[in-house]
């Protein structure tokens, strides 16, 4: 039996589709709900991010919470960076407590990068050694070897980077992940097809579903700005020209357009298993670009 | 080594304030090599006081100054403790494993670090110094060509890289080198690639329980035989 109405989707062979939804800072979540309610029914599950690029927000539990009472498939990110070993464990059994079954396991980005730079970074455990830990946790057992009263079941995701300038280290991260238990990746940002086809010529050996990264850009000065302070996201400069061609208020248009073209092509040429279209603050607009994409969940 | 950094005279000036007898001492080992708390940083140090004192007009200050081998060794404080009836402070120009020897052989003077202590680390070039290693205790250099994770890797991670890296640059610090693409390209060249590609469990940090204290495990015989 599957352990999340996600895996059961993973499993089923059809073209899945995931989005995810950056909680606010603070207690209100009337957006956070307007933009849930929008996308539950449209999607196969919503990541509900981490302190999303280290910035202090509502926690990914929190927002899990939400998607799972509004009936969605909630995917909880979890990274390393801001709990030691008991934290991450306490959250999880929580999680599996309250029906949050599906879990994105991510080392996180560092401190450096956020709005709280004074912070001290945790890194316990690597997003490898969280696969593993969960796996463990599965067996009945916490990773000190205390036995846990009830079950837990995840179905595990992590991240891969095709993209990447230095791409030999992180297929081999990618390795550890799977041989560690991850059944689904959400790559970074993709924008070089040819770079997803390497990557999925090397990953088809691994019994483990890819879902493409997809970025909603609005214009090339946030391309630009991505490429220089985004970890983990670099948007190639045929792209950033193809923005700037434009006129000044056509940005996000193009942008929408590149995106679609991106799904269009994975999804018909087959080159992976579904796509996770991260619109970084322009949520309502995945609706759209999935039905100009053609594509129904 | 130990790489030190001098802390701005404001600072010093400010901490040296409420004593009137002020010994300023310098350390001859790893802060002299990095020039932050030597024979020639302490005489540097002792004229920008006198001169700060003197544009003020009154002199509440009688600053002295001395360098020992290592502030670290009590063996090497001995020699002060001639001068500890006349000083109302010591201004260290040691590390803080210096300061704190410090503290202990003359614990009714007050100890004033001059220096902030930064890292364990090598020379890069000159006047560059490079954090190397941060003392975990379970060193596992034989396993990554040579190049620390736990030091130079900003998220210190054992499993591999993480996505943040661009040309090769950290993200939490684009004037470093990504520690695992480093470690990538010379297990690579040392034929060890195998080495990478194993899992790292999670640290055990019960073997950093601070303090720490280390005993020797050889036996000691002074007589020999």
């Amino acid at each position: 039996m599957a352990k999340s109405l996600f895996e059961e989707k993973l499993n089923s062979g059809k073209f899945i589709v995931t989005t995810e939804v950056g909680p606010q800072k603070g207690t209100d979540t009337s957006e956070m709900v307007h933009q849930i309610n929008l996308l539950k029914d449209k999607v196969d599950a919503i990541n509900i991010t981490d302190h999303q690029s280290s910035v202090m927000r509502f926690p990914s539990l929190g927002g899990c919470l939400l998607v799972a009472e509004l009936c969605g498939e909630p995917i909880l990110q979890m990274t390393t960076r801001d709990r030691n070993r008991l934290a991450l464990q306490a959250d999880l059994l929580f999680a599996y407590s309250r029906g949050i079954k599906n879990v994105l396991c991510l080392t996180g980005d560092s401190i450096e990068v956020g709005d709280h730079k004074e912070a001290k970074s945790v890194f316990d455990l690597d997003s490898v050694q969280l696969i593993r830990m969960i796996r463990t946790m599965e067996s009945g057992k916490d990773i000190a070897g205390g036995c846990l009263k009830g079950n837990v079941e995840f179905c595990i995701g992590a991240t891969a980077h095709p993209s990447a300038d230095f791409i030999e280290p992180q297929l081999i991260k990618f390795d550890k992940k799977v041989e560690s238990g991850a059944q689904f990746i959400q790559t970074q940002g993709i924008f070089d097809l040819d770079a997803l086809s390497r990557f999925m010529q090397y990953a088809h050996q691994f019994n483990v579903k890819i879902l493409a990264g997809i970025i909603l850009l609005a214009s090339d000065r946030m391309a630009t700005y991505m490429n220089n302070n985004v970890p983990g996201i670099t948007v190639p400069p045929n792209i950033i020209e193809e923005l700037a061609c434009v006129e000044k208020d056509k940005g996000l248009k193009k942008g929408i357009e590149i995106a679609v073209r991106l799904i269009k092509t994975i999804k018909e040429e087959n080159l992976c298993h579904g796509v996770h279209i991260m619109a970084v603050g322009r949520e309502k607009l995945v609706p759209e670009i999935l039905e100009e994409a053609g594509i129904m969940t | 080594m130990i790489v030190a950094e001098q802390k701005s005279m404001e600072e010093i000036y400010r901490i040296c304030s409420p004593y009137e007898k002020i010994l300023i001492l310098g350390c001859g080992t790893c802060v002299t090599v990095c020039d932050a708390g030597g024979e020639k940083e302490v005489s540097i140090i002792h004229s920008v006081l006198d001169a700060a004192q003197a544009r003020t007009g009154d002199k509440p200050h009688i600053f002295s100054e001395y360098t020992v081998k290592r502030q670290c060794d009590i063996e090497f404080l001995e020699a002060l403790k001639d001068k500890a009836g006349e000083i109302d402070a010591i201004l260290s120009l040691g590390c803080g494993i210096g300061v704190q020897s410090l503290a202990e052989v003359f614990p009714d003077i007050p100890i004033l670090p001059g220096v902030n202590t930064a890292f364990m680390g090598a020379s890069r070039e000159w006047g560059v110094w490079d954090e190397r290693c941060v003392a975990c205790g379970d060193c596992r250099l034989v396993d990554t060509g040579g190049i620390c994770p736990i030091t130079r890797c900003a998220k210190g991670i054992l499993n591999g890289p993480c996505a943040g890296a661009k040309g090769g640059k950290c993200e939490a610090n684009k004037e470093m080198d990504c520690a695992w693409v480093l470690i990538y390209q010379h297990l690579v060249h040392l034929g060890h690639l195998e080495r990478m590609r194993q899992y790292y469990p999670p640290r055990n940090f019960h073997t950093i329980l601070r303090p720490r204290r280390l005993i020797i495990k050889t036996e000691i015989n002074p007589g020999g035989k």
